[in-house]
């Protein structure tokens, strides 16, 4: 499908801060060691830890092949993640097909890299928030977009993006956070 | 990396989840390097290797080995160029430079007189690709002077067209123009340095 990629562009009209405007024309390589980590941080927090690498390999391939056309002055960063957000849904339908129903949520298979670290406390408070809030949550606290350009990649408006996130942070406030204070007010203090 | 007054804990909230996972981070670009050769996007694939000469950044396009550079040319500099003029399409992909970093190997061992590898020379063209074309002919252990090399070449007073062909030869080492030396017997410049053509000349037992 050599034209896939080139419907990805475009998407973002955001121009980046001036002096980066040839960043488009940087080897793909500084854009994979750059916005690599957000990423795959991006996708960790929307499909969790088991499709995440999946979902970050098919959004990194589909942008290189669509590369060389991304206009120049584009903000990468969103560009990456209105591919991430398409893959993500991809991977989470796909993971939907598979999974098989049952009344409870599944219990979070134990972490590859970290047992009991984030993937089974922080992933399963993320994957009980209705999808937009998990979304929008993601694409402005770790993303750093700003809800105009949430609002493009999710649909709908601004003012929905912020209270999707809004409302999203104050859930994890109340089953990931607050069991845990302890440590999160240190991590605040940074 | 973003402000989010908005929701001032939400750093805390994720700290748990890593901001750069190094591990993954290696194991997710090598995983793309071989799907993006494999769906033919990898246009130019990179690596360097430590050499007796410096570190050197190999590159090669699905044609061939494309370039070779110094250290003192800037590998940064010579990546973003590759991306400026061959493809931005550039991922470091040592799989596609298992051939040349072996035979490279090989020669700085003395175990290779010359290189075999499929050879991309879109980075030179007109008299400086003739000029090229011709460097192989010095052979291995011997040297031959600017002038000599541009009679080879078919223009015998083209002496300073040739200086500046070796001089931007974008593979050095590997199309020899260290063998090319001044007529009165000085070793005259090079890409790397006076210092690496000596050493590569040394190595051939030329000098």
């Amino acid at each position: 499908m050599p034209l896939a990629g080139s419907s990805e562009i475009g998407v973002v009209h955001c121009v980046g801060p001036a002096g980066r405007a040839d960043v488009s024309r940087e080897p793909f390589d500084k854009v994979v060691e750059r916005h690599g980590p957000t990423v795959l941080r991006v996708c960790r927090a929307v499909v969790g830890p088991d499709a995440a690498d999946d979902a970050w390999s098919e959004t990194f391939l589909s942008a290189m092949r669509a590369y060389p056309q991304l206009p120049a002055g584009s903000n990468v960063e969103a560009w990456l993640v209105t591919i991430a957000h398409r893959k993500a849904i991809d991977e989470l339908r796909a993971g939907a097909r598979r999974a098989i129903p049952t009344g409870d949520l599944p219990q979070v298979p134990s972490g590859k890299d970290m047992p009991g670290g984030w993937e089974s406390d922080l992933w399963s408070a993320l994957r009980q928030l209705p999808e937009k809030q998990r979304q929008s949550v993601a694409y402005h606290h770790l993303a750093g977009l700003p809800y105009a350009e949430v609002a493009q990649i999710i649909g709908g408006t601004a003012q929905a993006a912020r209270r999707a996130a809004s409302d999203g942070i104050s859930a994890l406030r109340r089953t990931y956070l607050k069991p845990r204070h302890g440590q999160a007010a240190e991590g605040e203090a940074s | 990396m973003t402000t989010t007054s908005d929701a001032p804990d939400a750093r805390a909230l994720f700290a748990a989840l890593p901001e750069v996972d190094a591990d993954a981070q290696r194991r997710l670009h090598a995983r793309l390097a071989v799907a993006a050769s494999d769906a033919g996007i990898l246009d130019v694939a990179y690596t360097t290797l430590d050499t007796p000469v410096g570190p050197l950044l190999v590159a090669a396009t699905d044609r061939g080995l494309v370039r070779v550079a110094y250290a003192g040319e800037g590998h940064a500099r010579v990546l973003a160029q590759l991306a400026d003029s061959v493809s931005p399409r550039v991922l470091r992909a040592p799989a596609r430079l298992a051939a040349v970093v072996r035979q490279m190997e090989e020669y700085f061992a003395g175990r290779r007189t010359a290189f075999d590898l499929p050879l991309d020379l879109r980075l030179s063209s007109g008299f400086r690709r003739t000029v090229l074309g011709h460097l192989p002919e010095i052979a291995y252990g011997t040297t031959a002077s600017y002038a000599a090399l541009a009679a080879l070449a078919g223009s015998p007073k083209a002496v300073r067209a040739v200086g500046t062909a070796c001089a931007t030869n974008p593979l050095p080492v590997v199309v020899p123009c260290h063998r090319v030396v001044r007529s009165d017997g000085t070793i005259g410049r090079y890409i790397g340095g006076s210092d690496a053509k000596k050493a590569l000349l040394t190595l051939e037992g030329a000098a």
